[in-house]
């Protein structure tokens, strides 16, 4: 479980959250959502502990993380796998390598066994047959694939995702929200999509949190949000810029 | 010390308090043999393999030109046989560890820098610590026992080439005579001279490690920010080496008056 409380961030005198909180059960798939620069990936960093709050607590199972020095962070970690925006693969490594990072570093296996596990969790992101690849000879949306092996090869219990269909074209968009839906039903983790692409966040939330004005202003299930009369809501569900934003 | 925010020496006071603690975290983690030798293994090939051509080149022609130039002065004096003494001495005590430690910081300091401040800018350090591995365990502290283990390395090899092609310098360009250009060196040098470019080269490659990946961890977004953190890791690198090196000096000098 994971909660949030009161939540304060910002960077220099430019305030990025304030006062946020809110509560995500076991199994739960959310998806937060809200305007570029609105500090959704501040918000998922702070959950896995790559940022310190101003002030305010981040629950993990009951487990307040902020306040924890690196070191003690690293073992709150382990219930987490990551994809960032970009994957972040590491560059100088395979894809084998890279998705086999963690097991060798925190596991003791075979080199056999550290093999199959690889092309387990490569196929299960439809990657078969990749292991040799380098990150430079991949598209973004194998990118992105191979940073989500990457995350779930040691079965974390939590998956955050910061933008995962950003920069993809609609198809490929399609297949990660496909993919996203299928790691959660297979491994029952708790997913947090942040994203700001409306179609992928009905797709794989069973719940919306909207960030505005520094604050969650909608905490609902993607229905509610769709069918929503708010005018903040509207405007972001249906992508209408300000006329005062509309520079052109 | 707030009236220091903002300043340059309030700057390079944090810079130094931020490299202390770095140095700190890396030798806790040196203790606890969090590293993997596989990794070591690689920063040793890249560090002390990787600079061997350089290295030789800097120490054969520093050797050469130095026998030259106090032969040229020697002779004058009908001391000739001295002169290779002078370039052990200088070889072993001075210009072996200090040219070896600049020239490693301006090929490894500066790769050491651009590799992690990319990964920084590419949050692929942000990504091992997701992966619950230790940027300090990982990135670090590897890098910095290879710097301990292959400068000193690297300096004997760039001493031993020094003296061998001053001797040859000597003995086939100038004339020397070799029985007493041998003799002399033997008799004016000692065990110490040896043992302190080896403390010394031990210090310098800590530097250029630990200096190295404080500018990589600590580099600023954009590729603007990972050039200007490998200009600042070799800049810093080579001041800091010359700096400790009169220091270092004049300590291991008091240190081997007390013992003697």
């Amino acid at each position: 479980m994971i909660e949030v409380r009161q939540l304060k961030k910002s960077f220099g005198v430019q305030p990025i959250l304030n006062d946020v909180s809110f509560r995500i059960e076991n199994g739960e798939s959310v998806a937060i959502i809200g305007r570029s620069g609105g500090g959704k990936s501040v918000l998922l960093k702070h959950i896995i502990g790559l940022l310190q709050p101003d002030s305010g607590e981040v629950l993990i199972d009951g487990e307040n993380i902020v306040g924890m020095n690196e070191r003690q962070l690293l073992r709150v970690r382990r219930k987490f796998g990551m994809v960032f925006q970009g994957a972040a693969l590491f560059d100088s490594m395979s894809v084998a390598e890279n998705v086999a990072f963690s097991l060798r570093r925190h596991e003791r296996l075979t080199e056999g066994e550290i093999a199959k596990r690889v092309a387990a969790a490569l196929a299960m992101v439809d990657l078969p047959g990749t292991e040799k690849k380098h990150p430079a000879e991949l598209s973004g949306g194998m990118r992105k694939r191979v940073g989500l092996a990457r995350a779930i090869i040691y079965e974390p219990q939590i998956v955050l995702y910061d933008e995962p269909t950003t920069g993809l074209d609609p198809i490929v968009s399609d297949s990660i929200d496909k993919l996203i839906i299928r790691v959660r039903d297979q491994l029952k983790v708790t997913s947090i999509v942040v994203t700001h692409d409306m179609r992928s966040a009905r797709r794989v939330g069973n719940h919306v949190l909207m960030l505005h004005e520094k604050k969650i202003y909608a905490n609902c299930s993607p229905e509610a949000l769709f069918a929503s009369q708010d005018a903040v809501i509207r405007q972001f569900v249906d992508g209408v810029a300000d006329a005062k934003e509309n520079i052109f | 010390m707030n009236f220091l925010a903002g300043t340059w020496l309030g700057e390079w006071l944090v810079g130094l308090g931020r490299i202390s603690a770095l140095a700190r975290d890396a030798i806790a983690s040196c203790l606890t043999f969090k590293a993997s030798r596989r990794d070591l293994l690689y920063q040793i090939y890249f560090i002390g393999v990787k600079s061997q051509s350089v290295v030789l080149v800097t120490g054969a022609f520093t050797g050469m030109v130095l026998t030259a130039q106090t032969y040229f002065q020697f002779h004058k004096i009908k001391m000739d046989t001295a002169t290779l003494a002078v370039v052990g001495v200088s070889m072993c005590d001075e210009l072996g560890p200090v040219l070896t430690a600049l020239m490693v910081s301006g090929r490894v300091g500066a790769a050491i820098a651009a590799e992690i401040g990319t990964m920084r800018v590419t949050e692929q350090i942000d990504a091992l610590r997701t992966l619950a591995t230790h940027p300090v365990d990982y990135l670090v502290v590897p890098r910095l026992l290879a710097g301990i283990i292959t400068v000193p390395l690297l300096t004997m090899e760039s001493i031993v080439i020094g003296i061998l092609s001053g001797y040859l310098v000597g003995t086939q360009l100038l004339g020397i005579d070799p029985t007493y250009l041998y003799y002399d060196m033997m008799q004016y040098m000692n065990d110490v001279d040896v043992v302190f470019g080896l403390v010394k080269s031990i210090v310098y490659g800590g530097i250029i490690a630990l200096i190295g990946c404080y500018k990589g961890l600590s580099c600023n977004v954009g590729a603007e920010g990972v050039g200007r953190a490998t200009t600042e890791a070799v800049v810093y690198a080579s001041i800091t080496i010359l700096i400790t090196n009169f220091f270092l000096t004049l300590f291991l000098q008091r240190i081997y008056v007390l013992m003697s």
